[in-house]
């Protein structure tokens, strides 16, 4: 029979088995957390359910048939906490996950041998440095948003959101509801790059309506709770000595250069800041498939990879929101299961989502002016503390082009987070000090032999094949009851 | 001070009653709310500073809050280098601060 393992339960990821039970086959689906959802659809445990969670999600009926469907079909295992760490390609993909707590001790190895492989790991902020951005009391976007969603927690009391994209509106949404006083709400881009990336053929927005409609809640959000939504303004530094005190912010240039006189500094306890997204590309990477040129995963019409049997799905694929997401794992579950012929409502779907994604680039994209705010002191690298002075020094003495080398020399990307948060930005740095200003060696920084930290003595244990690990029923169940004693809540 | 839990019976989305749960962050009892992560417990008691870095010693935070940065890096029951912002709290941890001197560092 055949047999799908997915990786990643976001909305990609459950719409990818969904339609893969459908097609017939066999489902594996792993995720790192104990619930599923993914980041979008992140929410209270199990163990303590909200009368009306519905209130903090878009769609959250959609996520709530799709859990339920999976949870109580036989034919579907769902193993959470799996942290996968390793992908081989062969004949059949081979991938490797402890399974037990986060950075816990001790934990399971088990190796799958899939008929298909569907990586639908999702994205996360991408942060551009700026002075102060490693004081305690700066979050990503993200950050203020999992633990808004996820524990009911208000990161600040006095909060400046700031960066780049439509991703800001929700957070401060959430922030809001938590009972945050939200500032402001700074976007970088001004008006005309706005207008630019989101008017062309606005027809063409119309079959995507609904997105219009979650954009308009987030927008009468802001009038109802008094949030200023500023334009070509952004963060471009935090003050504090041992957590933020304070922000300046500065209009910006249409490259996101600051405009000299136009500093103001805001008190806050809480700032929150995203620039944009990256995908989470090592597992796709590991199993050797293709990026696009702008760096995500390549699919072609039936979202398989370069690499035969390989499928990937939602933000790893592009940045278009959940709609996309769920189009494209739909899409994805189907042919991996084997099906063929085609599905023309979905891909029409696709279609539709796809194009929102462009304009989000367009309209919203990082523009090369961004160094500017830099001082030599600011920190690039977050793990091994190396400054933008002293990476620059470094690179110019070196005089090398090459990433891997530089990483090195520099130590840059080195650390612990696996160059996850800077990766993208000192190859943006490190390529400025070349003379050619490009790098060479053609490395990414996306690339991680061992995706995840494991420990030593779990790497030492044998692992175990997937068949000799029986599924686990009673937790199964139990997740399900929740879920069906929320429905009967609702 | 900084973050806040919102109180369950305030909250629009109608949790259902918390169970309390306590840990023990450098010493000091923290409490918390069953299902809530060890970052959470420890930010809701005013606590944003999770660790300090080895170069500068640098006071550190939690920084993308889905495990990510591997900035909130702290000591669960002995075991170092644990994501709080990925581990649940359960009744009892023993968490502290964890701080290594970079291979210049001075001292222990």
């Amino acid at each position: 029979m055949t047999q799908v393992l997915i990786i990643g339960a976001g909305p990609a990821g459950l719409a990818a088995a969904q339609s893969a039970r459908r097609a017939g086959a066999e489902v594996i689906l792993l995720d790192s957390s104990d619930s599923l959802g993914g980041q979008y659809w992140r929410h209270l445990p199990e163990s303590r359910p909200a009368r009306k969670e519905a209130m903090l999600h878009h769609g959250w009926a959609r996520f709530q048939s799709l859990a339920t469907e999976l949870v109580s079909d036989p034919g579907c295992e769902i193993i959470s906490r799996a942290h996968v760490w390793a992908i081989e390609t062969g004949e059949r993909p081979t991938v490797h996950a402890v399974i037990g707590e986060s950075d816990g001790r001790d934990r399971k190895r088990i190796s799958f041998h899939p008929t298909a492989l569907i990586i639908a790991t999702g994205a996360y902020d991408r942060t551009l440095p700026f002075p102060g951005w490693d004081l305690p009391g700066v979050f990503t976007a993200g950050a203020a948003q999992a633990l808004a969603k996820g524990e009911r927690l208000a990161v600040g009391q006095r909060v400046v959101v700031a960066g780049a994209g439509p991703f800001l509106l929700p957070v401060t949404q959430s922030l809001a509801a938590a009972g945050s006083r939200v500032v402001a709400v700074l976007e970088a881009n001004r008006a005309i790059p706005l207008m630019r990336g989101w008017l062309p053929k606005a027809w063409q927005l119309l079959p995507a309506a609904s997105k219009g409609l979650e954009l308009a809640g987030y927008a009468a959000g802001h009038i109802r709770h008094r949030i200023p939504y500023l334009l070509g303004r952004t963060v471009i530094a935090a003050n504090g000595t041992t957590a933020v005190e304070s922000v300046t912010t500065a209009r910006l240039d249409r490259d996101w250069v600051p405009i000299p006189g136009t500093e103001k500094t805001i008190p806050v306890d809480a700032v929150c800041v995203s620039h944009s997204f990256t995908p989470r590309l090592e597992l796709a990477l590991a199993a050797g498939c293709q990026l696009t040129p702008d760096r995500f995963v390549q699919v072609d019409r039936r979202q398989e990879t370069t690499i035969p049997g390989v499928f990937a799905a939602g933000e790893v694929t592009g940045i278009g929101g959940v709609d996309l997401s769920l189009a494209e794992g739909s899409i994805a579950g189907r042919y991996a299961a084997g099906a063929s012929g085609t599905n023309p409502t979905l891909e029409r779907k696709r279609a539709v989502f796809s194009g929102f994604a462009a304009r989000i680039e367009a309209a919203h994209g990082i523009r090369g002016g961004w160094p500017a705010w830099l001082t030599e002191s600011t920190t690039i690298c977050r793990c091994e503390e190396v400054s933008y002075g002293s990476l620059c020094a470094t690179s110019q003495t070196t005089d090398s082009s090459s990433l891997r080398s530089l990483k090195l020399s520099t130590r840059a990307g080195l650390g612990i987070c696996q160059g996850r948060i800077c990766g993208r930005t000192i190859e943006d740095l490190l390529a400025r000090q070349t003379p050619g200003g490009a790098l060479t060696d053609g490395s990414v920084s996306d690339r991680r032999p061992i995706a995840i930290p494991i420990r030593m003595g779990e790497l030492a244990s044998p692992p175990e094949a997937h068949s000799e690990h029986p599924p686990t029923p009673a937790k199964t169940s139990a997740v399900a009851q929740r879920l069906h004693e929320r429905e009967h809540h609702d | 001070m900084a973050s806040r839990l919102i109180p369950f019976r305030e909250d629009p989305i109608h949790p259902s009653e918390p169970t309390p749960v306590t840990i023990t962050f450098d010493g000091q009892p923290l409490s918390g709310v069953a299902g809530q992560s060890i970052a959470g417990v420890i930010m809701a008691n005013e606590r944003l500073g999770f660790r300090r870095t080895s170069v500068h010693d640098a006071p550190r935070g939690v920084f993308c809050g889905i495990g990510v940065c591997f900035d909130c890096l702290v000591v669960v029951d002995g075991v170092e280098d644990v994501r709080a912002c990925q581990r649940r709290a359960s009744d009892g941890d023993t968490v502290t601060t964890q701080h290594h001197h970079g291979p210049e560092g001075e001292g222990s």
